[in-house]
């Protein structure tokens, strides 16, 4: 299948709007805050129709930047995004639906003062999807859809719980009939039981209605449990990029090991120590990110060469990309 | 068995709102021994958060324990006035809250902070209160600890805050520290550095712990005994690795099974329908029932915790390998 949504080198950076003054001021040596955050540096990325492609990594490491660049809600500042051929934004305008997004609070994405009905049929009807004559049975089926019950379109979002409120903001989502879903993590505030079904009306609806999605998450077992393909993000750059079964028993990268083997797993035998390999120190501030790999001051593997050079993304196979100078010592350890 | 260090008997408390009586905390036993690390999971508002308040007394109106007994090292904590409590809360049991960014005051130094929690309970001199200080910070992994007392909360990371917190939760070693998702508001990498470090902790010191977690997988690393909570109520408790590889309640065993790690990837979950009840109007009978695959017309009763081999359920039809087995 050919490729469908195109992310090419695609950076964010967060910074200061400075006036006029402020600028001159800091050219002549105040002390103006002018440094800036590079959210998301020089990503490329492309997702095939129907697929689902998993972004992880820790907080701050821009996978949601990345996810909003996608969904047309922030404008990059570098680089573009197309879907199936067409762009997403226009002088600096959105200018498709064909890309929407369920985000990861129900309690903050629905408006508590619209009725969920016209929550729902509020974009279909600008966009002329249907008619405010035809809204209520457009919303119905919708509803009907996601395992809501329809005669529930004239409540407000306080009367529901939170996965039936996630329920109704995926039916917002999918009533624009898009082509591609970003999921910003959306069962991270959902309680364990019912994060599995969000999960499974997730799955059955993303291979139903053919959707392309994104899916961000810090809950490596959600992702590659719904995935196809994983990318992992670390400071704003993807680190490593692959089939999920492959990423997940063999990680390339030596930061993709760390962060599996960090993750608490269901210990059956708890007579057994167990013995964590978390990762030493914490992810460096943004703001001023060390040299060379970003990753080398908690590398394990890091020589001089890591302090100096910024990795580039290298082919480990014809579905694998990771960005290490030491990636072949990396799976050649891991055996 | 050696005496129990806490030993918590059908703990009941209320709040009393006014859309009506909130049962938050049903009748919750348990014992604690020292040094063991017990797990407490459910989700949220099965009332895990509150029997830990409870047991420090910390519930503020409308909420107030009904009924039921705390017993620290022999002393009941219910019926201690809050001068009393305030004396032996800190020294004797001490709680890790869930958010470290809000348990910290911004306008005091770190070691300020600590300074104030030792001598909440001894007299000791400036420098001998920062050398301890500064020891128990190294310890739960904070480098250059000296200097860092210096420092005020903003400038420290979130997993660095909630290090301090551990250590100031650890400066009187109490017998028993109530953990109420200490690492939940934290990146994995981070977890995973101080769930290690707790754990050893808890065994140098020979403090005893209750962790409580909406994660089982975070839980069954740590503790050596579970408790899970439904609705107010502990449903079955054992040994982790029993409870998990062969669960008895529902419940437990529908939670196992709907975890992503347990399903092959792109599958459907097992999942446990329906939402969890509100505690304003929880019908008589188990209260799980209406979510229940098991359930008969026997469950309109509420059932009682059945005791076997140091593990007990509350349900009439229990699942796994003595499903047949008399109750």
């Amino acid at each position: 299948m050919s490729n469908f949504l195109h992310i090419n080198n695609i950076s964010h950076i967060f910074g200061p709007d400075l006036t006029t003054g402020e600028r001159i001021a800091a050219k002549l040596g105040a002390k103006v805050e002018t440094r800036s955050v590079h959210a998301v540096s020089d990503v490329t990325l492309s997702v095939r129709k129907g697929e689902t492609l998993g972004l992880v990594g820790e907080s701050g490491c821009g996978k949601s930047t990345l996810g909003r660049v996608i969904a047309g809600i922030l404008l990059p500042t570098t680089g573009k995004i197309a879907i199936d051929g067409g762009p997403v934004m226009k002088n600096s305008h959105k200018v498709t639906t064909r890309v929407q997004t369920v985000f990861q609070d129900p309690f903050a994405s629905l408006d508590p003062r619209m009725k969920v009905g016209d929550i729902v049929s509020e974009g279909p009807i600008a966009h002329r999807l249907t008619t405010k004559h035809e809204a209520r049975k457009y919303v119905a089926r919708w509803f009907e859809r996601v395992g809501l019950d329809p005669i529930w379109v004239d409540r407000y979002p306080h009367q529901f719980s939170g996965g039936q409120r996630q329920r109704i903001a995926i039916a917002r989502a999918l009533a624009m009939q898009p082509d591609v879903l970003i999921c910003d993590e959306p069962v991270a505030s959902l309680d364990v039981s019912i994060q599995a079904q969000i999960i499974n009306l997730f799955l059955e609806l993303s291979r139903d209605l053919e959707l392309t999605c994104v899916f961000i998450s810090h809950d490596l077992s959600v992702v590659q449990h719904v995935s196809d393909r994983v990318a992992v993000m670390y400071l704003g750059r993807i680190v490593e990029l692959g089939p999920v079964a492959q990423v997940f028993c063999k990680p390339a990268h030596p930061y993709t090991a760390a962060l599996f083997g960090s993750v608490p797993k269901l210990v059956l035998d708890a007579d057994e120590l167990v013995q964590f390999d978390s990762i030493e120190g914490e992810v460096p501030s943004p703001l001023s990110p060390p040299s060379g790999c970003y990753y080398h001051p908690r590398c394990p593997l890091a020589t001089a060469l890591c302090r100096t050079s910024q990795p580039v993304s290298k082919k480990v196979s014809n579905l694998r990309d990771v960005a290490c100078h030491h990636y072949k010592k990396q799976l050649a350890d891991a055996g | 068995m050696t005496e129990p260090v806490l030993s918590v008997k059908n703990l009941t408390t209320h709040f009393f709102t006014r859309a009506g009586v909130v049962k938050a905390v049903d009748g919750v036993s348990f014992d604690l021994a020292k040094g063991e690390i017990m797990g407490l999971v459910g989700e949220s508002g099965s009332g895990k958060t509150v029997t830990g308040f409870s047991m420090l007394g910390l519930v503020d109106a409308p909420g107030r324990i009904v009924k039921g007994s705390v017993r620290l090292n022999g002393t009941e904590l219910t019926t201690l006035s809050d001068n009393e409590l305030r004396s032996r809360r800190g020294r004797e049991i001490s709680m890790i809250f869930q958010d470290p960014i809000s348990t910290l005051n911004p306008m005091l130094t770190i070691g300020q902070q600590m300074k104030l929690a030792i001598d909440a309970h001894e007299s000791v001199s400036v420098r001998a209160s920062a050398t301890r200080a500064a020891d128990l910070l190294t310890k739960v992994g904070i480098s250059s600890a000296k200097a860092r007392l210096r420092a005020y909360p903003h400038e420290f990371s979130g997993g660095m805050r909630q290090r301090v917190a551990i250590a100031i939760a650890l400066l009187h070693r109490p017998a028993v520290i109530v953990a109420d998702e200490p690492t939940t508001a934290l990146d994995v990498s981070i977890q995973a550095q101080i769930l290690f470090q707790m754990r050893d902790l808890a065994r140098e010191t020979g403090t005893a712990m209750i962790w409580i977690s909406h994660d089982l997988a975070v839980v069954s690393s740590l503790a050596s005994r579970l408790a899970v909570m439904y609705a107010g109520r502990i449903v079955e408790e054992g040994r982790t690795a029993t409870l998990l590889r062969d669960p008895r309640h529902p419940y437990t065993a529908g939670l196992i099974a709907s975890l992503p790690a347990a399903g092959k990837p792109g599958t459907p979950l097992n999942q446990i329908p329906g939402t969890t009840p509100s505690l304003l109007s929880l019908p008589p009978g188990c209260p799980f029932a209406p979510r229940c695959g098991r359930f008969t017309l026997r469950c309109e009763a509420e059932p009682k915790m059945t005791l076997q081999d140091s593990r007990g359920w509350r349900c009439f039809h229990p699942v796994g390998r003595l499903a047949d087995a008399p109750v």
